[in-house]
């Protein structure tokens, strides 16, 4: 892995509305800190397809539209990671409940790639039930870690 | 970017030429209802011309997905032609690589469906 520069930056936070339109607002905002942190063109792509993979789960799936439930993401480079966390207000779920995409009997499925994708594109990737809610939390590694 | 459908026909197959994004929303929706509107009307043949769609996110996929589902069901048959890198490497990740019909070439993806 190419080291990047360990350039910090100030946390964004964001409170956004269980729309379509609060999608795009995250994943511009991913674009804006993966290129300032120097990642190549294909890790910027991975981390913004995760950024709008984990905001369509918040809106989509977590709160479902309900205009009356809010969207909490914040995203930071901390000199050695970008950290992406997106919150939902919703049921809450148990991400290690969910089908395999990859299995040929869902192969076919019209739905569940998303959490698939954001595990494949990020170095890290964690939940944690808030009750009511889930937040997500993406974390891509800007440098080689040293043992 | 929004995702525009321009349809043809060449030597009797369909050949959707989609332009931008296929993603949760607009995107995904239109593809479904242009899908469904030519199964309906009878039409067997359908392309997918993917030259121009530079991102496609879960969302979008299912809806490839429940295409080429919904196709095979009414007998008819949807491929797809030209895909760009980034799509390419993506149906590979999720192994819908081999569930497609995908083609790098409009004369002979025309040919593959007589």
């Amino acid at each position: 892995m190419k080291p990047v520069s360990g350039a910090r930056s100030e946390r964004q936070s964001l409170t956004l509305k269980s729309t379509v339109e609060s999608v795009a607002v995250i994943e511009a905002a991913a674009k804006q800190q993966a290129a300032e942190a120097g990642l190549d063109e294909d890790e910027c792509f991975h981390v913004c397809m995760a950024a709008h993979e984990g905001a369509v789960n918040a809106v989509l799936h977590g709160n479902e539209y309900d205009p009356g439930k809010k969207i909490a993401a914040s995203i930071e480079n901390n000199g050695s990671a970008l950290i992406i966390t997106i919150a939902d207000q919703g049921k809450g779920f148990d991400p290690d409940s969910l089908p395999d995409p990859l299995a040929p009997e869902n192969i076919l499925r019209g739905t569940g790639r998303g959490i698939f994708l954001i595990r494949s594109f990020m170095d890290e990737v964690h939940f944690r039930q808030l009750n009511p809610g889930t937040e997500l939390t993406m974390v891509k590694h800007l440098a080689p870690e040293i043992k | 970017m929004a995702l525009t459908i321009a349809s043809r026909e060449v030597d009797g197959v369909t050949v959707l030429d989609l332009s931008g994004r296929i993603t949760l929303g607009e995107g995904s929706v239109q593809l479904r209802d242009a899908i469904r509107g030519l199964i309906s009307k009878g039409q067997k043949s359908i392309l997918l011309n993917l030259a121009e769609v530079n991102y496609i996110d879960s969302s979008g996929l299912g809806e490839l997905v429940s295409a080429f589902t919904t196709a095979k069901n009414q007998q008819a048959d949807v491929k797809l032609l030209n895909l760009t890198k980034k799509v390419h490497d993506l149906l590979q990740l999720t192994k819908l690589y081999t569930v497609f019909d995908i083609k790098d070439d409009e004369a002979s993806a025309i040919a593959s469906f007589k």
